[in-house]
């Protein structure tokens, strides 16, 4: 089997646990801490944050454009039209600041 | 098993009730898997390996996150472990939910946690919300179109992904930190949201040029989770699914 695939596979057995785990282990506590409530509410934005800060360090003025763009339209729209708008900025300041 | 005589309505209709449910979801989450072919073939996947990631872990955040990394040549085990991260916050959704499907046969149960999806979720949640019990044949009617349409998408994503010529100028490259950005921003209703993502993205960015590559997210991610934990509690603490 490929690396590729190894990846996938644990990665479904991994999400699978995530999915499971909350009824068999989590359901079987009187009440969650407060503090790791806290903790696991923060997880998923604080994850995704480490996807985008650094690739923004590293990129240039077309690529901020379109984060600025993109952030300003999800503060009203959904994700697609936040992404949608992203793109198009990217796409289009890259054809004169690239 | 689903004792649906007692009720008057058949269960071919409580499947339905479930997939009149799936439309919106499927209108959302269907460009996305679309945009996860075509990526996870930018990024030295093949097209089977983005249609098996779609089927065997169904949750698009996480799957973009494994390319994403993929791409960048991180330690395998790395990936699967920001898979989980990602993936973390179904523990919360499993542990709300599973009480109101426990009536059901455990085979049942094991499917319906497979899919259980932040859409899903909701779905599920406001059904029991409305005082009616959660039958299997309803679960499955809402999971089973989004699925479908989910995997196949991915699968026809991938083959468009082999046909774009020129990445750079259509902006391949830059589409994940954009898409990434806006599952940031919708979380900016939780509580702490601007501490920790400011908490997360310096700590990345100081570990992404202390200590290289794969592990600002690692580094960066426990800095803005244990920020909130450690934070003084505000007394009304609201978890939002």
């Amino acid at each position: 089997m490929t690396t590729t695939l190894w990846i996938i596979l644990a990665g479904a057995v991994a999400t699978y646990l995530t999915r499971i785990g909350g009824h068999l282990v989590i359901s079987r506590f009187e009440s969650i801490h407060p503090r790791v409530e806290a903790g696991l509410n923060a997880v998923p934005a604080a994850v995704l944050t480490t996807l985008v800060a650094p690739a923004l360090l590293d990129a240039g003025p077309a690529e901020w454009a379109a984060i600025l763009v993109a952030g300003l339209v999800a503060l009203r729209g959904g994700l697609m039209s936040m992404f949608l708008a992203g793109a198009a900025v990217l796409v289009f300041a890259r054809q004169f600041l690239a | 098993m689903s004792s649906s005589a007692i009720v008057d309505r058949s269960s071919q209709s409580e499947f339905w009730d479930g997939a009149r449910l799936s439309i919106p979801v499927i209108v959302a989450s269907g460009p996305f898997a679309l945009l996860f072919g075509a990526l996870a073939v930018g990024n030295g996947f093949s097209v089977f390996e983005a249609f098996l990631m779609s089927a065997a872990i169904f949750g698009g955040a996480s799957q973009m996150v494994g390319i994403e990394l993929f791409g960048q040549q991180v330690a395998p085990w790395l990936i699967v472990l920001s898979i989980f991260a990602v993936n973390f916050r179904h523990v919360l959704y499993s542990a709300a939910i599973g009480r109101h499907l426990a009536h059901w046969t455990r085979a049942r149960q094991a499917i319906a946690y497979f899919i259980l999806t932040d859409p899903q979720y909701a779905i599920a949640e406001s059904k029991v919300e409305s005082g009616r019990k959660v039958s299997f044949i309803f679960y499955m009617g809402a999971a089973a179109p989004v699925y479908v349409l989910w995997i196949s998408l991915s699968a026809v994503g991938a083959y468009l992904g082999l046909m774009i010529p020129d990445t750079h100028a259509l902006g391949i490259d830059f589409l994940l930190p954009i898409y990434f950005f806006g599952l940031v921003m919708g979380f900016r209703k939780r509580p702490l949201w601007l501490p920790v993502v400011a908490a997360s993205a310096a700590a990345s960015i100081v570990a992404y040029k202390v200590v290289g590559s794969p592990w600002h997210v690692s580094i960066g991610a426990l800095a803005g989770v244990l920020f909130a934990a450690l934070m003084p509690l505000s007394g009304k603490e609201k978890q939002q699914p």
